[in-house]
Formats: C-alpha cells, structure tokens, sequence
C-alpha cells in the first residue's frame, strides 16, 4: 500500500531498515533505540499497529493525520478498512516523530472508536435522560439558552471546553462567546493543563507560543526537565531524547521532581525538592547563574528588562537556604545550575510539576529567566518548551476558546478588540473585554452561586478532572443550571446533563491542531461518525444557525459551513498576530507533515512581542496577579525586549500536619490520558494500568507497615479514596496517586485553590493521611 | 515634631489593614483565591509594621487614642455573596488607600529629614501598597459585572 508519504521519501515506502511493525510498546514503551550524534537527524523508525489478524495488504486506505493523545502531536496515517479504523501509523517523515508512535497511539487511538459509543442525543425528561433527535435536543438547547438571554443576559451563559477539539472548532465556539452571546466565561479544561505554559510566555515574552522546537532535541548539550516526566507525558518525545543519551555525544540531563521517575533515573543530576517549593528553587538556580558571572551581560542589556531588581529578588536564594526550603542538597543545586551555566546549547521544558503546582506561573517564568540570563534562547539546540499537556491545547489558547481574544489579542488594548469588531462587522461592545476572562474555576464558582445558569461542556469530563469532585457533581445536579454536555462517550459528566450531544471523534471528522512546538497537522476524516453522532463544528453551527448570530449589517455572523471555511476564517483572524497562520492552508499541510507557524524557532532575533500595541498581555504581579495597567507597562517601554519577572518564595498553604502527615502529589501513568475515556477502551492499555493506586516511599511504608498491594485509605481534609500500596520511588513524606480514574479518583482530595497568575487549580500538593483497611 | 504622630498613624492604620485582610480572608473562604492572596497580603503588612519598628525607635510614636477614619469594627462581620464580596474587596481598598497616602506624608517628611533608612522603608513599603491596591483593583474589576448585572435577588 503507498500512502502520500511515499511520493516525498521513496526510501520508506519499502519494508526494509527502520520499520518496526511488530510492536509491543506496552513491555517497551520507547521501542528500541536508533541512537544518533549531535547535529544529526534523528533516523526515521516507523511503528504500525493492525487490528488483529489484518495485514497491510488488507488495508484499503491510509488517511493523513496526527495522534491527539498528547501533546506531542505525532503525525500518523489512520488505516480505514471497510469503512472502519482498523490501525495506525507513523508517518516517516513528520518533522516531530520521524515514524514512531507510543503506546497510547499504537493502541489507544483508534480502537475506542466502535465501543459504547453515543449514538443519539439524549435529553432529561422527569429526571431520567431518554433518547431523542437532533431537533428535539436543540430546540430545547436554543429555548433555554434564548430564554436566559431575555431575561437574564449574556453573563448567564457558561462554555466549558477543552484540549481536544480542533482548531476550527474551537475558533467557532469562540466565535459564538464573544460576538454572538458576549460572554466572558469560557474556558477550555486547558485552563487545568497548560494555563501556566501561556501565562509564563505571556509575562516574559508579551505573547503566548512555545521559542523552540522538537529539533533542539537533536542539537542541545543540556536537557532541563523541569516537573516533566516526559518519559511517561510524551513518550515518542522522550525515545528522541533517550536516543541522544544512546548516542555518542549525549547531552547532560537535569530532572527538578519530587519522585523518582524513569525520566530522573536517566539524568545526571536529579532535584528532588518538596512539593510546593519549586519557585525557592529555581530563584537559587537564578541567584547561582547570576552570582558565578555565568550570564551574558550584552544579551541581558540588549534584549531584556528588570535585571537589577531580579537580581536583588534572588539575593537571599543561597544554596543553603534554599536546599533548608526544598530538603535537597546544596551540592546538586550547584551542579545543576552549573551545567546550565557552562553548557554550549540547552534545552529546556517545564510542566504539570511546575504547572499545577505551588507559586506556578513565578516557578515557570524563573526557567524562562535563565535562558534570558545566558541569552540561550531562539539557537539551534537551545530554548524553552513550555509544554502543553493536552494534544490542542494550543489551538485553545489561540483561538480564544480559552476566554482570552484570538490571535493572541489583549483584552485590555481597544485597538485589538476593534481590530476583532472590525473583522466580524460587530458593535465592539459586543465583545467581552472590561476584565480577563472568566477563568474556569470562577465560571463553576458562578453556577455553584446561581448567576451562570447555562453551561455547555465539550469534550471534557470535569465530574473526574476538577479538584474538589464532591462539590462539581453538586454543582452539576444544581435544578436552576441547565447542562448541555457534548462527547462521544458516555461520562461522568454526561450523566449529570439536561441535554447530551453525541459528537464525532478524531479520524471521524476533519480538522487541525497544533502541538507543544508550533507544528500544525491536518487529521483528515477516515470514516463516518457512528449513528447521529456529529462534529463538533456542526453542533456549534447548527446552534448558531438556530440561535439567528448576526452582525451589524443584519448577515449571519458565521459564514463558514465546514472545516476548511472555519481554517480560512481563522488564517484571517491570525495575520499579522505573533500566532500568523495565514500562509498555512489546508493544500500545504496536505502536502507535507507538520508545519510549524511563527517558523522553526521564534525571538532568533532576540525581539519579543512585547511592545505595547502587540503584546498579548500586560502582565501581572506574579505574587498576587494583580495587573499591570496600560500605563505601568507602556512606562518601563519594553519595545521589544523580554521581561526579567522576578516573585519571592512564600510557602504553600497545604502544609502537612499531625493529622495529615503526607503531602498527596497526583500525576499520569504512561498508558492512559486524561480521563481514559479513550485509553480504558484500549483492551492493551486497560490491562496495563486498570486500577488506581497510591505509591510511597520503602521508608514510610514500613513505618505505616504497609506492604505491597495493601489496600489503604488516603483521605485529606475534603475526601478520602481506597486504593492498593505501591512500593515505589517517591520521596519520603511524599505519596502519589494518578489521576486518570473515575473511581477513587485521586481529584477527591485535591484541595480548591489556584495560581494567581495563570489561574491554574493546583493539584500537586494536598496534606493527606494514610491509613490500612 | 509632629513626624511622631503621623508614625503613630500609619503604626496603627498599618495593623488595622493587616486585621482587616486576615477577617476578609476569613470571611471569604469560598473564594479560594480571594482568601489566599488576602493573607498572604496580610503577612507582607506584617512585615511593613516589622520594617517601621527601628524608625518608630529613633523618632517615636504618638497615636492618637482613637483614628478616627478607621472603623475596623467594619471587618468583624464580612458580607456574604457576590455584591457582599466586592462591598469587602472595596473597603480593603479604602483603607489600603489611607495607608498609601500615609506612607506618602511619611516619605515626604524621610526626604525633609535626609533620613536615608527612612526613605528606603518608605520605597519599599509603598511598592507593597501599589500592590494591594493593583490586586484589590483587578478582582474588583473582576467580580463587579457579575454581581451587579447577573445576580438576582
Ligand atoms: S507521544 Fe503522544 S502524540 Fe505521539 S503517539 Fe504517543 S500519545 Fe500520540
């Protein structure tokens, strides 16, 4: 079979050197190794998992896509047989996986497709939810929603998404939010991901959009993970990584996480500190570049701002008070800040380590510092990757289904929301821009105290993934909110709705997204929907349509009928912001395998998108959120150059106690994603990780005389779950539970409180006892 | 000189609001963010009180036995709700407001003096204050919409 790969690279049409058909990714996760030096690509190995007993032969086609399990983004070819999936692919000359893909995508992306699926809408009728047609459940959705208008306005309503719809999708549902309702509370779950990777970008550099990319991989000296267990998060990331470390010239390797994952096993320094201390930490890593003269003094005056006062925040960050704070020793702090400060070219990506935890977006925007500080940012093989979590999360952020403006417009700047009036032929005070958006926990606190009373959820399940579960069922089974929840399977969330939207999935429809280094794919459709199920496009269109969204000159406001349409609208929406899509169309992306918007790298000039009339954001005090007003930021005239941002270390409010001696982390395991709606439906992944479970450290499991597979009661202040002992490599004090599961979810013990910036729930810290059942 | 009674003034005025950030903070615990960044305000005024001690020593104090612009028995009872929250949020920001102009008065008088220590407590301090207030201005901003337009009854 020959795909639209072979006519660009006919060395991989044939079976020979790099395939790799029979796989077991679960035994061997990263597949076997094809090391590689410095500066040289990295080889092409394609993986291909069948629907058992098919052979390529009796394929009928392969179909252009790209696995949206993480955020990775792989390119991938999607193998249809008698109008179903029966397999996937690596595509062997995708800029970001050379051909691999890893367990989730081997097997946890295509067989979900045909089992309990929902198939018709359903709509509550005296208190039971019942079959219906399309028609019925959207007039009853437009009624309400018509209604809520008239009486109560625009703040009534509430849009709830996701990191895994696609790009034309979300810029709809943007769309309708802002010029159709005019609302302020919309957010996307991403909200819960990869809020701090935007806000982060936004304080140092003006604008959201990740500097580097996967090829800094290949190139870089240094590899700084930041609270990333990329071995578990990105595995095809990690095999890129782990075939540098093969090679011959492998590149030093710095892990900051509180457990002892495979990602720290590889490193040659492992930091370890408590939950909740990550921000004294990388103030000492600052204060040890700065203090050792490892900086470079032209970068900084030239492209930077506020040095003199970082300086002077980091002064007390000494290697021995911040190894007291974070219980590390004094030693590795040095020697990591050493290899940062000494190697040629480094490399680093943060994540849910930093992200979800304690003083997030201040933790994350001091990594950003330290590639200001050695002006290593915008070079081959150096940068920063402020990871995304989700497969579209990025495409959430641009799109302004994350509340923010699209195209990465500020809010708070007139000229860009009449730039957005202008382009939709709307009354500017249509469009929400008196305050930042509505972030999601404020929007669940709106519906908890009655004032949003219409709340549409997409593709996301928050009745597992919020913190504190007990009071989001609560909020969900509210009488006077009204609950359209839109999936393609039924949930937790699902069924607490008034209404359910049965939605097509990926490989059943078509559209882009774009991963954690700027790489935009196009996922083409496979094979019809099952039943009525429908895109997600089409429920926003159809509610559009019905809901009569017109602009000033009386002309419907959505003009697009399908995803292509939704793509050029969007390329209009973008040009001229740092997010410019308007050279991608879907005839180049159909014709290679990833393109990057903003090019390889972005700030290779070392000119940030920071001067007042560009710039995203204003920027905020990373202590407390507050805002920078317009004048503050046009004042310190930034004009292009990067923002030192600089906060102290204030320890977290979830302390452990007598009463609950252990801090509670949460996190992923490597076989599910999210919620394992997909992944649990994958009988390979199902069988490796089925259950939750908690995992300690040797030392305090034999204190508590906890063996092996004991079943214990984890409980904090707001909730307790039972789950088995794993005896693992946590430090001590520290236990971890993954997060995936809807039974004895570990959300259950997640306290309620966020990063003041980012806005961000923290779920990396709760104070939790332990005890035998 | 009367430099003493105005470091009375703000000594006092400077507990009031750290008392007044501490009751909201309680009062307000279903706001999680409004409670966290109440008292992590608080402690930093803490602090203020801590930096004005060495000044308080050298030039003493004078307070008055009852300011008579600060009611703190206002804070004994938070409000509830949304319009309860921002009525709150806004009285932190008038009393956060007399503190600032305070600490004006006082660097006004730090420079008459040539008082090196003193104006450096004062810079510090008012960038502490401008920081309350930007916080207590953006989450005003924040919830006033909903409360006044969205809410019902
Ligand atoms: S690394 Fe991510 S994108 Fe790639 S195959 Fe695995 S889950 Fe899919």
């Amino acid at each position: 079979m020959r795909t639209e790969t072979d006519k660009f690279h006919p060395e991989f049409h044939s079976e020979d050197a790099g395939y790799c058909h029979l796989v077991d990714r679960i035994a061997d996760v990263w597949g076997p190794r094809t090391p590689h030096e410095r500066e040289t690509n990295w080889p092409v190995r394609v993986d291909q998992q069948l629907a058992d007993g098919l052979g390529e032969s009796d394929v009928d086609r392969w179909v252009q896509s790209a696995c949206v399990l993480c955020s990775n983004g792989c390119g991938c070819d999607i193998a249809v047989k008698d109008g179903r999936i029966v397999g996937v692919r690596g595509r062997a000359d995708d800029l970001v996986n050379r051909g691999r893909l890893g367990p989730k995508g081997l097997y946890g992306s295509w067989q979900a497709h045909r089992k309990d699926r929902l198939i018709r809408p359903l709509i509550r009728r005296s208190g039971e939810l019942v079959e219906t047609d399309w028609d019925t459940a959207m007039r009853e959705v437009v009624h309400r929603s018509q209604q809520l208008l008239a009486e109560a306005g625009p703040l009534s309503h509430g849009f709830y998404t996701s990191g895994q719809l696609f790009l034309e999708e979300y810029y709809t549902l943007g769309v309708i939010g802002k010029a159709g309702i005019g609302t302020p509370h919309m957010d996307g779950n991403t909200r819960l991901c990869t809020a701090t990777a935007a806000a982060s970008l936004k304080e140092t550099f003006g604008a959201d959009g990740q500097p580097a990319c996967h090829a800094d991989i290949d190139l870089c000296d240094a590899l700084f993970l930041f609270g990333h267990n990329m071995a578990a998060t990105q595995t095809v990331m990690w095999a890129r990584v782990l075939d540098r470390i093969a090679g011959p010239d492998r590149p030093q390797v710095v892990v900051v996480d509180p457990r002892s994952t495979p990602t720290a096993e590889a490193a040659d320094v492992h930091l370890a500190p408590l939950p909740g201390t990550n921000l004294a930490l990388m103030n000492g890593l600052v204060r040890a570049l700065i203090e050792r003269g490892w900086i470079d003094e032209e970068y900084i005056s030239a492209h930077t701002l506020g040095f003199e006062k970082l300086k002077t925040a980091v002064e007390p960050y000494t290697p021995e008070h911040v190894a007291s704070i974070c219980r590390i020793s004094p030693t590795d702090l040095l020697r990591a800040a050493e290899i940062f400060g000494t190697s040629q070219r480094v490399l680093s990506t943060v994540l849910q380590g930093f992200y979800q935890s304690h003083q997030a977006t201040a933790a994350s925007c001091q990594v950003n510092n330290l590639h200001l500080l050695r002006g290593l940012i915008g070079k081959p093989g150096s940068g920063v990757l402020q990871m995304n979590g989700q497969p579209t999360a990025q495409n959430t952020r641009e799109t302004g289904a994350d509340g923010d403006l699209p195209g990465f417009r500020n809010w708070d700047n007139p000229e860009h929301v009449e730039q957005l009036a202008r382009l939709w032929n709307v009354d500017p005070l249509t469009i929400p821009h008196w305050a930042p958006p509505t972030h999601a926990m404020q929007i669940w606190r709106y519906a908890e105290q009655g004032t949003i009373k219409f709340l549409w959820i997409s593709a996301t399940n928050p009745a597992v993934s919020l913190p504190e579960l007990s009071r989001i069922r609560e909020i969900l089974r509210k009488e006077d909110l009204f609950v359209v929840a839109q999936d393609a399977f039924s949930t937790e969330t699902t069924e607490l709705a008034d209404v359910v939207l049965p939605a097509a999935l990926w490989g059943e429809k078509q559209g882009t997204f774009t991963n954690l280094s700027r790489v935009v794919h196009l996922s083409e459709q496979a094979v019809e929907p099952p039943g009525e199920a429908r895109s997600d496009l089409d429920i926003f269109l159809d509610y559009a349509y019905r809901m009569g969204f017109q602009n000033r000159d009386g002309d419907p406001l959505i003009t697009w009928k399908d995803a292509e349409g939704a793509f050029d609208a969007w390329r209009e929406c973008s040009r001229g912001r740092p997010c410019d899509y308007s050279d991608i169309t879907y005839e180049r992306l159909r014709a290679g395998s990833g393109i990057p918007w903003g090019g390889e790298r972005l700030y290779v000039d070392g000119v940030f998108p920071t001067t007042a009339d560009y710039c995203e954001d204003y920027g905020h005090d990373l202590l407390t959120g507050a805002q920078t007003t317009p004048t503050d930021y046009k004042a310190e005239r930034p004009d292009g150059r990067a923002f030192l941002k600089a906060a102290e270390y204030t320890p977290a409010s979830e302390q452990p106690s007598d009463e609950y001696p252990f801090l509670g982390t949460t996190g992923r395991t490597v076989y599910h994603f999210h919620t394992r709606t997909k992944t649990k439906r994958a009988p390979e992944l199902q069988k490796a990780a089925p259950e939750p479970w908690v995992e300690m450290s040797a030392a305090d499991a034999a204190r508590l005389a906890l063996a092996d597979g004991d079943v214990v009661r984890v409980e904090s202040e707001r909730g307790g779950v039972e789950v088995p002992v794993r005896i693992g490599r946590c430090r001590d004090g520290v236990v971890f539970l993954p997060f995936h599961y809807g039974f004895q979810a570990a959300n259950e013990l997640t306290p309620t409180e966020w990063d003041p910036v980012s806005k961000q729930p923290l779920f990396k810290i709760s104070a939790v006892r332990i005890r035998k059942v | 000189m009367h430099l003493a009674t105005y470091l009375g003034l703000l000594h006092t005025s400077l507990r009031t609001l750290a008392e007044a950030f501490r009751e909201v903070a309680k009062g307000h615990g279903e706001e999680p963010d409004v409670q966290r960044t109440c008292e992590v305000l608080a402690a930093r005024i803490d602090g203020q009180v801590s930096k004005l001690a060495p000044i308080v020593e050298r030039y003493g104090e004078h307070r008055e036995p009852e300011p008579e612009r600060l009611h703190t028995a206002e804070f004994d009872q938070t409000r509830s709700g949304g319009v309860g929250l921002l009525r709150d949020l806004q009285d932190l920001y008038a009393l956060s407001s007399f503190t600032d102009i305070t600490w004006t008065v006082v660097g006004q008088a730090a420079q008459g003096l040539r008082d090196k220590e003193l104006m450096d407590v004062v810079s510090s301090c008012e960038q502490d204050t401008a920081r309350q207030l930007a916080w207590l201005k953006t989450r005003i901003k924040q919830s006033a919409p909903q409360a006044l337009i969205a809410a019902r009854g």
